[in-house]
């Protein structure tokens, strides 16, 4: 079969793949978060949390509660990895540096899932499977309370009742997580993927050589890895590595896996706010930005208009064979606008252009679709954006799904927004100016300025991928980045919940002949073109100076 | 605001994270390893195989094929390069970018040496013979990197190309499912096939 053949028929079978799953998922979400009946492990759990869990939270103790337990989570994991070489199944690796583990612990905590550390040399089975691959599971579940409690404002009126978080933090993850990941995971093993808990063995090859080879759960953490759009792989390879990512049909699943609570989660929305349609309008338009930048890179890749690709014949810098060109520029796209960040295919090495996209799809805020829960909320504050902007054109107040969009909610939409590029852009500018971002490149020229622009764009929009070129386990990369992981999380979570308590109290606006249709076609390419234009003012400067400069020079 | 609620609250997360821990850090990596031993203990060890007897390396990991000194060996099928020598303990890529003069150094001098080792036109050489990996552990090379070995795998093992070529054939696998991926050949099950024929 051709390339071009086979590729498209790899796109189109996950599109397939992913609308056939996304209206059972997204009911069922639906119905998950909105049920009053409890499994009986589910009362215990809420036993052993002392949390009543039919009790309504106001925005206060819904926030309260999700900076607390993620700041329990980070505390947790931060000790967990200082003291890993006490305890158990440590593989006989140190404890983590203090500076890397605050690194390590705000950033799974934060689903950024950024690695300054190298899996395989550094992590114990311990720290990897109680420490990493339990904020995998919380961390994504935490993310889909809130867009959750934001939709809830959204349906609600007349009440500031947002829901319970422990209540939807557990059902998100007992519920939805655990038997898709559990599923995934066995099906990654019946593929080749690793499942055991040893520390690995020597073999002597035919010609003499010793070679090591690993051992360890990385099956199960594998599929949480993406399912969750974490993305902190077991090894340094992460997804490239055939023990994680055997073939060509395991890479599909894992793709898979990153995109499809991301794109059924507005089917989610749609449900819980009485009409699908909207739910539609939103998909569509985190597809369509999906689906062109996949086309992008892909074409981009094939053409590898680079030197050093055009002296290899093929931009493979970086790539496995098995996965071939279309396999790893897919992957590309879907991780980093997924907020995921695992990777099968080193980023750094590919072609300046398309690392500009891939750049342009995290600093649009992960929204296309976006990280599980963070996705949809990303996406519905931009709508807010975009509501308010076609109120402005036609001299009407906005309004978004019979609730008006005020001077607070604009308010609180636009501090939502601006949070990730003043991150990115002051922690990049900081970096630069202070001479620590030119120390660790690989790369030089603006290659090299990329490297520094997509770390801060990945903590910042809690991505994680890299162009991992970039030396980032430096006092002062651990720190800023994970400063940018922990404000670019948690500060626009604070926004979201505010809004949605200010959401849940309205009134319904009764709907007009001049009330905008949130649910047509028109408004997904408002939410479209308001997004691009967005993060275009924002960060062409930047761009400019790294891949745009890069790639129109090859 | 008093202070009992905010403790309150911080108490019940530690509660919630140290049940999740159990659930998902300890129930669920052990019954997944539980049902994948049992039912694919061969793929959860990590696809081993043996020759003479003994472990000889992974089908999923590539390998180094060299010589006492370092050298690529002539006898046998040689992988991609990797900066890291196949280390499974020290996996990742060389980071360079796809215009980087480093890398393009690098890639000129590997397709001259390929060239040179295996007696064929530089323009013969395919991508994957002359760049490094994601993983820098990759099992496969493309066909038409195994295609320029069989002539010098033959000549240095005595064996006609014919046999050879037919040895390469029977390992090419097609895309998965016949449209994920690429073509490949994993190059230990070649080389361990080859070691049969030459016995």
């Amino acid at each position: 079969m051709s390339t071009p053949l086979a590729d498209v028929l790899q796109i189109s079978a996950l599109v397939v793949a992913l609308v056939l799953v996304h209206r059972p998922l997204g009911d069922y979400m639906a119905a998950v978060y909105s049920s009053r009946k409890h499994l009986r492990v589910e009362r215990l759990i809420y036993r052993c949390v002392g949390a009543d869990p039919d009790a309504e939270m106001r925005w206060p103790a819904y926030l309260r509660s999700v900076l607390a337990f993620s700041a329990v989570g980070v505390l947790f994991l931060y000790l967990l990895l200082r003291v890993q070489d006490l305890l158990p199944l440590s593989l006989g690796f140190a404890a983590i540096p203090a500076d890397q583990a605050f690194n390590t612990a705000v950033s799974f905590v934060s689903n950024t899932n950024w690695q300054s550390y190298s899996g395989e040399s550094a992590m114990g089975h311990l720290a990897q499977v109680g420490g990493l691959a339990v904020q995998n599971f919380v961390s994504a579940a935490v993310g889909m309370a809130v867009a959750v409690a934001l939709v809830r404002g959204f349906a609600r009126f007349r009440t500031g009742e947002l829901g319970n978080f422990w209540t939807d933090l557990v059902r998100g993850t007992i519920r939805i997580l655990l038997p898709i990941a559990a599923l995934a995971a066995v099906v990654l093993v019946a593929l080749g993927a690793i499942q055991n808990f040893s520390g690995g063995h020597d073999v002597t090859t035919v010609t003499g050589a010793t070679q090591h080879i690993t051992g360890g759960p990385v099956a199960s953490q594998e599929a949480i890895k993406n399912l969750g759009t974490n993305g902190g792989g077991f090894y340094n390879a992460n997804s490239a590595h055939p023990f994680e990512n055997p073939d060509g049909i395991s890479n599909l699943l894992e793709i898979f896996l990153l995109l499809v609570i991301p794109f059924s989660m507005p089917r989610t929305f749609g449900r819980m706010v009485g009409s699908v349609r909207q739910g539609y309008a939103i998909v569509a338009a985190m597809g369509v930005i999906w689906l062109a930048g996949v086309i992008a890179v892909t074409l981009m890749e094939h053409h590898a208009p680079g030197t050093a690709s055009q002296a290899a014949g093929g931009g493979m810098e970086g790539k496995e064979q098995r996965f071939g060109i279309g396999g790893s520029s897919l992957f590309a796209v879907s991780t980093t606008m997924t907020s995921t960040g695992s990777i099968n295919a080193f980023h750094d090495s590919f072609q300046g252009l398309s690392g500009g996209v891939l750049i342009f799809g995290m600093v649009l805020g992960e929204i296309a679709p976006g990280g599980v829960g963070s996705g949809l909320y990303g996406m519905l504050i931009m709508a807010v954006i975009t509501v308010f902007i076609a109120g402005l054109m036609v001299g009407r107040t906005p309004e978004y799904l019979g609730k008006k969009i005020g001077t607070r909610e604009i308010k609180l939409a636009a501090c939502a927004i601006l949070v990730s590029p003043a991150l990115t852009l002051i922690g990049t500018a900081l970096a630069m100016g202070l001479g620590d971002g030119e120390e660790s490149m690989t790369n030089i020229g603006p290659h090299g300025f990329s490297e520094v622009l997509y770390a801060y764009a990945s903590a910042a929009n809690n991505n994680g991928s890299a162009f991992a070129g970039l030396a980032a386990n430096t006092d002062f990369f651990n720190t800023t980045l994970g400063i940018c992981m922990l404000l670019g999380r948690f500060l626009p979570m604070v926004f979201v919940l505010v809004l949605a308590g200010s959401l849940a109290e309205q009134r319904r606006v009764p709907v007009t002949a001049g009330t905008l249709g949130t649910h047509r076609p028109l408004f997904s390419g408002l939410l479209v073109a308001t997004a691009v234009v967005v993060a275009g003012l924002t960060f062409f400067p930047a761009l400019s100076l790294g891949p745009l400069a890069e790639g129109l020079s090859s | 605001m008093n202070l009992r609620t905010p403790m309150r609250t911080v108490w019940a997360a530690f509660r919630a994270l140290l049940v999740l821990t159990v659930v998902t850090g300890v129930v669920y990596p052990l019954a997944v390893t539980g049902v994948a031993q049992s039912a694919f203990g061969h793929r959860a060890d990590g696809s081993l195989v043996q020759a003479d007897g003994r472990d000889v390396g992974s089908s999923l990991i590539g390998q180094t094929w060299n010589d006492a000194n370092g050298d690529p060996d002539p006898r046998w099928f040689q992988p991609r390069p990797s900066h890291s020598g196949y280390d499974p303990t020290a996996t990742g890529s060389s980071q360079l970018g796809a215009s980087d003069p480093t890398l393009l150094a690098t890639v000129e001098e590997t397709r001259a040496a390929v060239a040179a080792f295996n007696g064929v036109p530089e323009s013969a050489v395919p991508a994957d013979a002359v760049t490094g990996s994601s993983s820098a552990i990759d099992p496969h090379v493309s066909p038409a990197y195994a295609e320029i070995q069989v002539a010098r795998v033959a000549a240095a093992n005595g064996l006609s190309p014919e046999q050879v070529e037919r040895l390469v054939a029977d390992h090419t696998e097609d895309r998965d499912l016949g449209f994920l991926g690429e073509e490949r050949v994993n190059v230990l099950e070649l080389n361990l096939a080859l070691r049969e024929v030459v016995g």
